[in-house]
């Protein structure tokens, strides 16, 4: 117990003393992912703000044949802009990205309109352009509430209730809290935070293993009166200490970062008080030692630093392929999915940030099993370090 | 004191030791000599516990490496071969990490680190990282490191390589003091000047096994050869007719 202690403060030590651990664990990955987060968030947040109140300029060809109908725009803020487009000439406007949108009235509006048939008016977009979706959207919102205006006043005329043009009533009732829409921002939040907390331990787990054998210090290390076990459990100690200094601060970072996002503005609350974010530590808690074994087996069976750097690469993104898997299949938490490690994290976190707390058997079954897995990977690094093929 | 019986080591289809035995005695310096890829380092490392033997067994003072080998390695200094160090870590730092490994206590381990430190002409560099290191200074760290829990056996894999005039000269002092104050002292080389200047007893081997053993001058005279240079050549090159 002693040695592995040593192994511990040394490997510790040694790392803290190493910058590229420093800016990697401590702060490239806590700062940066929540500010990109955070950043990206208020972005489309404030974009989506400034979407809904902004004035629609709307070019249209041949506007005098339809007077009407541009009033009644211009009443509800369009600003229409007259052009002298024919089909041609619209289509290549709006490709050419010269208008966002093109609004043609057809030669005979004025006639089907009086005749009572459907009068033809056209909307040049391009669906491909996502900026323009929006605004394509309102136009034609717009258009359809025109053409209602109209149905009603015919209707009317024809001495027939306008209500009969509505048979049946559509309500709209959105049950979501204010925590709860948020989530739906928040959704890679817990990505973010496995992500994060495994790359606080990337650079020690290479370094104590494949760095350790490069250098050729390993060989001298085995030749002291030690259990090989103590000395990988102590190194494995280590990497969990640098990741659970980077998933705390990680979340610290987050908490801080999402009161400046403005969700509140849009009937959202963030849950992410002091309280909250030490829930959320605590309940990845349990997947620092699995990510720790993990990357140590990894890196140590490799034969070079670049050789184990290129694996881990790779091990990192086991841990959140069942989060992508859930999220494609649109999982809800279920209590065997809790036994799967990340899976089971990723829905503590989100019923964390909800306010919708889980059932406590769904928080045992959870870290039991990430403490399962732990102990089972622990025992295989173990071995690793009691097979001589070790030094390679 | 090392005793080593009939100790066998393959690796794949590659046989690095076939049968390997000798003795090195207390306050003796035995040399192990041989080409390259003779099984010099290989039979070291069984004694260091770091590999285990397909065959045979070898006792430090009396201990197994094989059914014992932390009582084994705990009476053992190694200088393992390439002496790799912590870079982020200073010599001093070094040496005290591999005391407390060895379960010195920490007072222990600083007094002793000290006299190291004076006793190889350390001072210099003793509170430096590691990272730059010439590879003397290396060296130098890698044996404080090697002897800082005061083993009474004390194994070298190619100690010399790589060393200045001055640093090898040092170090054959040291080494003979180690034998003077009574430690069993063994060391692998293929530089034939340096066996014969500093062993008591030298073994030579040449495909993982032992050809001959015995003092430079007992050697010599039975392959009749006028220098232990020329008997060595003689050993091998006989060794390799058959």
């Amino acid at each position: 117990m002693h040695a592995l202690l040593t192994v511990f403060a040394k490997e510790f030590r040694e790392n803290l003393r190493e910058r590229r651990t420093l800016i990697s664990a401590l702060v490239l990955g806590p700062l940066l992912g929540p500010l990109l987060f955070a950043g990206g968030l208020s972005l489309r947040i404030e974009r989506g703000a400034a979407e809904g109140d902004r004035p629609i300029t709307l070019a249209v060809a041949h506007g005098e044949r339809a007077p009407n109908l541009l009033s009644f725009l211009g009443e509800h803020g369009v600003e229409v802009r007259p052009v002298d487009y024919d089909a041609a000439a619209a289509r290549a406007a709006v490709r050419a990205h010269r208008h966002e949108l093109v609004l043609a009235v057809s030669a005979d509006f004025a006639q089907r309109l009086e005749g009572g048939t459907p009068a033809p008016v056209l909307l040049y977009a391009d669906s491909s352009d996502l900026a323009v979706s929006g605004t394509r959207a309102r136009v034609a919102a717009l258009l359809e509430q025109y053409a209602s205006l109209l149905a009603r006043l015919r209707a009317l005329a024809r001495g027939i209730d306008p209500l009969t043009l509505t048979p049946v009533a559509i309500q709209d009732i959105d049950v979501s809290t204010p925590s709860s829409r948020s989530v739906l921002a928040l959704g890679t939040l817990s990505y973010l935070v496995l992500l994060t907390m495994l790359m606080g331990g990337v650079y020690l787990a290479i370094d104590a293993t494949a760095g350790e054998r490069e250098r050729g210090s390993l060989e001298p290390l085995l030749t002291v009166p030690v259990r090989r076990e103590l000395l990988i459990f102590g190194k494995i100690l280590a990497t969990c200490a640098y990741m659970t200094l980077s998933l705390s601060l990680t979340v610290a970072a987050f908490a801080v970062m999402l009161r400046f996002t403005g969700l509140e503005r849009f009937g959202m609350s963030v849950n992410f008080g002091p309280g909250v974010g030490l829930a959320v530590v605590l309940c990845c808690l349990p997947l620092v030692p699995v990510g720790a074994a993990l990357m140590t087996i990894v890196a140590a069976s490799t034969r070079s630093y670049r050789e184990a750097q290129t694996y881990i690469g790779l091990v990192l993104i086991v841990p959140t392929l069942p989060l992508a898997f859930a999220g494609a299949m649109g999982l809800r938490p279920r209590l065997a999915l809790m036994a799967v490690p990340s899976l089971g994290q990723h829905f503590l976190i989100t019923s964390l940030l909800r306010d919708e707390p889980l059932p406590p058997a769904y928080l045992a079954l959870s870290v039991g099993a990430t403490l399962g897995l732990a102990a089972l990977l622990l025992a295989v690094a173990g071995r690793l370090y009691r097979r001589e093929t070790l030094l390679g | 004191m090392i005793e080593v019986t009939q100790l066998a080591k393959h690796f794949g289809a590659v046989i690095a030791v076939r049968d390997v035995s000798l003795r090195a005695a207390d306050g003796r310096i035995t040399g192990l000599v041989g080409p390259n890829g003779a099984g010099k380092s290989t039979t070291l490392r069984m004694l260091y516990t770091v590999l285990r033997p397909d065959a045979g067994d070898a006792l430090i003072d009396g201990h197994s490496v094989v059914s014992t080998p932390l009582e084994a390695a705990r009476r053992l200094g190694v200088l393992a071969h390439g002496a790799g160090l912590y870079p982020n870590l200073t010599a001093r730092e070094n040496i005290l990490y591999f005391a407390a490994l060895h379960g010195l206590a920490r007072h222990t381990a600083r007094e002793r680190a000290a006299e190291l430190i004076a006793l190889l002409d350390m001072e210099e560099f003793a509170d430096r990282r590691a990272r730059g290191f010439s590879q003397g200074q290396r060296v130098k760290t890698a044996l404080a490191r090697a002897l800082v829990h005061r083993p009474r056996n004390v194994v070298l894999d190619e100690p010399t390589n790589g060393l200045d005039v001055m640093a090898v000269v040092a170090l054959r002092r040291l080494l003979a003091a180690l034998r003077d104050e009574g430690h069993c002292v063994l060391f692998s080389s293929h530089v034939m000047q340096e066996v014969s200047a500093l062993c008591d007893e030298v073994v030579v081997i040449a495909h993982g096994t032992v050809l001959a053993s015995g003092s430079a001058e007992e050697i010599r005279a039975r392959t009749a050869a006028a220098s232990l240079e020329e008997a060595f050549v003689r050993l091998v090159a006989g060794s390799e007719e058959t």
